[in-house]
């Protein structure tokens, strides 16, 4: 604990300041210190222009119905654009006016409400998707407006408290208030509304799943675009000026109330809007889609990528949904979870430098686990070592995972046990410096795979959403900026 | 025809009917309520007080000690045949789930906040968010999302007969007060003096004030401010261990999602009496606690959390400072 050892009274240095011209002399030395093929793609994707940019990434997108069957274009395709045109949005309100709307999820919910309303058997009333859609988008940005109100006078966490008892509210609503209304709960309670009407769009019905990802895909080049002219635009500037200072930003005159009023409503335009899609394409919806898991999973993404950075919420979107499908229960490809799990860790302990300490710490694993299996195997009861891995693709693969991995049989409490050692042992391994950090690595590695064999890969619904919290502690303690943001430098 | 929406004229009804001695039982539900959300809304007082940060996983730290006081309950031979008498064993469960808890708080603030000190403001909000995502789904991994119960009404009584805890202590109108109920608001009581005269006699209080009060001039004085930082956490954990282990002695059961909106009810109650504030957490607290008590019996429980959540937005809305706290001014 050498934090603990610290002389008291001397407070710690804050972050280096820099000036302006400082800051903007260096901008080559900044570019010139990133090496390596992740610094160079990186690179190459900066001096792309933004158009070159999205044209890439929909012909990439265009090109998936051709090579994927239904069922993955539905999971990995769909899914993945209508989280990033989720993400975009509130983006705009958390990264280009930094407000903390922790109220998202529910715009996302009242859109598909909406839709659900008008335009399916619960109340006869059929009416198009190119009249529902904007009427969803128009209710849910009074919504946002309403919500945007109470930010002219709350700031910060008081914002993000009232936000978040707004989703709470919602789900509450829709779930055990369901008032009703002629003859028939508004909502449906916990059931939801079902039977809703496929996208109609003047008279042409999308009912395959190709044609809802093209049209995804127009959706998301349509979103994509606006915001981006919208975040170069003055409006966008003056986000920017808003959410560095507030205080400042209004001494120059801009009008800051007005600002975040329209963040918050065209945040919750596209969130109605996605909600409008997500609700005509699932053919139902229920209140348990807009909880605070689903309003998590979404700030994962734009985290992960980079706040106010529409390149890295795409991302974000592939890295989180994609996984997220990986890990669902009834995923076609559970063997697939495992490979990216080892390999995200790897690829962790890869970055270590200098090249031969990853080496050790490989090595290292590979033969602590076994010296401890051995062990194991010789001085317990054979129960300790009986069982098998789950999901591993082949009987002789499982085989061979739980010749390296303890994976008893019985013993309820070892999972219990071995999660919360985990944990301990990532919280202490902080305390470590230098090789000791790393000698510490090999045992916590080891637990690691333990703990995913016993507890996470035989319940990966619970895992993506573990993963995803440990995700955005990690995140903010490493890399606040998110994968492809820009880091924040105090410019006095 | 039935009105669609919430009727006046039905909630009226309800009282009438529920007469003095319902509006009795409501109110002391309602204490009883409030002082768990008193303790757990200190913790938050504390902390924000402290950091300026709003600690979303503090309601998970006390689901926690919910489960830790279980956990002793467990291993002393469970809820219906405990090895040792009634008055260790509750005293027991609430040492060791104080102790749990609050070392689970300062491991969180080591790991997730300590790190972020410098960055901008919504770093550690988001890294409370994950935090809090990570403990719940953490514990519904472990539980298998079951509900596990202290079996409250048998607890103390032999042989599953029941138990002491809920037998009457005196009577009001003619509606009971129960031993557990009496014990909970002792104790929340108790441990608030403690903590009272610990911020306002102690050394560690003075310098937790001047910390709050300003951080870095505090630290320029000589006071290891890390260090009067893991305290507050640790103070704040240990309280809301303690309101974990009154709520499984009183209603009786403990489950992982439990900690969410018990946390954010709680840090309304901070914010209602002032953030910041310790007195005013508690009547904050206490304030929440009745008002809920009452829209679940006058409004019912399918219309009560959307009223009580009406309520706070308006009562932030008009007044963000709370009961007690000063008007705060936006520094430059």
């Amino acid at each position: 604990m050498s934090e603990f050892s610290q002389t008291p009274g001397i407070p710690e240095a804050p972050e280096a300041r820099i000036g302006v011209d400082e800051w903007v002399e260096q901008a080559d030395e900044r570019r010139a210190r990133a090496r390596g093929p992740l610094a160079l793609a990186a690179r190459g994707v900066e001096r792309m222009p933004p158009s070159v940019r999205l044209l890439v990434f929909l012909a990439v997108a265009s090109s998936l119905p051709f090579w994927l069957n239904e069922g993955d274009l539905f999971s990995y395709g769909l899914f993945t654009l209508l989280y990033a045109t989720l993400a975009l949005g509130l983006n705009v309100v958390v990264g280009f006016a930094g407000l903390l709307d922790l109220g998202y999820v529910a715009f996302y919910g009242i859109g598909a409400y909406t839709y659900a309303l008008l335009s399916s058997d619960h109340y006869g009333i059929h009416w198009p998707a190119e009249v529902t859609i904007p009427i969803a988008m128009a209710v849910t940005a009074l919504f946002g407006l309403g919500l945007g109100l109470t930010s002219r006078r709350l700031l910060g966490d008081y914002l993000a408290i009232v936000t978040l008892f707004f989703a709470q509210a919602f789900v509450a609503f829709t779930n055990t208030a369901n008032p009703t209304i002629a003859g028939k709960g508004l909502t449906g309670g916990s059931n939801g509304i079902g039977n809703l009407d496929p996208l109609t769009f003047f008279g042409y019905q999308l009912t395959t799943t190709k044609q809802e990802y093209f049209f995804l895909v127009l959706v998301f080049a349509l979103a994509a675009t606006g915001l981006y002219f919208i975040n170069q635009s003055r409006t966008g500037r003056a986000w920017r000026a808003l959410r560095e200072d507030p205080l400042a930003a209004e001494v120059m005159s801009i009008p800051v109330n007005r600002l975040k009023i329209l963040a918050f409503m065209m945040g919750a335009a596209t969130a109605g809007l996605c909600g409008a899609i997500f609700a005509a394409i699932e053919q139902a919806t229920v209140s348990g889609n807009f909880t605070v898991s689903v309003l998590i999973t979404i700030y994962a993404i734009v985290i992960l990528g980079g706040l106010g950075s529409i390149a890295g919420v795409v991302l974000g979107a592939v890295v989180i949904n994609v996984t997220f499908q990986f890990l669902a229960p009834q995923s076609d490809h559970p063997e697939i979870k495992r490979w990216l799990f080892y390999g995200t860790i790897l690829l962790l302990v890869a970055m270590m430098r200098p090249w031969f300490r990853p080496l050790i710490v490989i090595a290292g694993t590979v033969a602590f686990g076994f010296a401890t299996h051995a062990i194991v195997a010789a001085a317990a009861p054979a129960s300790w070592t009986a069982g098998h891995a789950v999901d591993a693709g082949s009987p002789s693969r499982a085989k061979a995972i739980a010749d390296w991995v303890i994976i008893p049989v019985g013993h309820p409490g070892f999972r219990t046990y071995t999660y919360i050692g985990l944990v301990a042992a990532i919280v202490g391994l902080r305390a470590l410096k230098g090789w000791w950090r790393t000698v510490g690595l090999i045992p916590v590695l080891y637990l690691t795979a333990i703990v995913w064999e016993n507890a996470l890969a035989p319940n990966p619904a619970v895992t993506a959403l573990i993963l995803f919290g440990a995700m955005l502690v990690a995140l903010m303690t490493v890399r606040p900026q998110g994968l492809l943001g820009t880091a924040r430098v105090e410019i006095v | 025809m039935r009105l669609p929406l919430l009727s006046i004229h039905d909630i009226y009804v309800t009282i009438r009917e529920l007469g003095w001695g319902g509006a009795f039982e409501l109110l002391r539900n309602g204490i009883v309520l409030g002082s768990l959300y008193a303790l757990i809304a200190l913790g938050y007082t504390m902390v924000y007080g402290i950091l300026k940060l709003l600690n979303f996983a503090h309601g998970d730290v006390y689901m926690i000690g919910a489960f830790i006081g279980y956990g002793v309950l467990a291993a002393l031979g469970g809820p219906l045949n405990p090895d040792i008498g009634l008055a260790p064993l509750i005293i027991l469960m609430f040492v060791v789930a104080m102790v749990g808890a609050g070392g689970l708080g300062v491991a969180v603030e080591r790991f997730a906040y300590k790190p972020l000190r410098n960055a901008p403001r919504i770093a550690p909000l988001i890294s409370a968010l994950g935090v809090a995502f990570f403990l719940e789904n953490s514990v519904q991994l472990l539980t298998n999302g079951t509900r596990y119960s202290y079996n409250a009404f048998e607890l103390g009584g032999k042989n599953g007969n029941l138990g002491p805890l809920f037998s009457p202590v005196f009577h009001v109108l003619a509606r009971p007060v129960s031993v557990v109920q009496v014990l909970i608001v002792s104790t929340a009581l108790a441990l608030m003096l403690a903590l009272t005269l610990l911020v306002s006699r102690t050394r560690l209080g003075k310098a937790m004030r001047a910390t709050a009060f300003d951080r870095e001039a505090a630290s320029m004085m000589g006071i290891d401010t890390d260090r009067v930082i893991t305290s507050t956490f640790f103070i704040a954990s240990v309280l809301a261990g303690a309101a974990g282990v009154m709520f499984g002695l009183y209603i009786g059961e403990t489950y992982y999602f439990m900690g969410f909106l018990a946390g954010l009810k709680a840090f309304t109650a901070a914010v209602v009496g002032g953030i910041g504030s310790i007195p005013g957490a508690m009547v904050g607290g206490l304030l929440i606690g009745v008002v809920e008590s009452f829209a679940i019996g006058y409004v019912g429980g399918q219309w009560s959390d959307i009223v009580i959540f009406g309520i706070l937005i308006l009562f932030m809305l008009l007044r963000p400072n709370g009961l007690f706290g000063s008007r705060a001014i936006q520094k430059v």
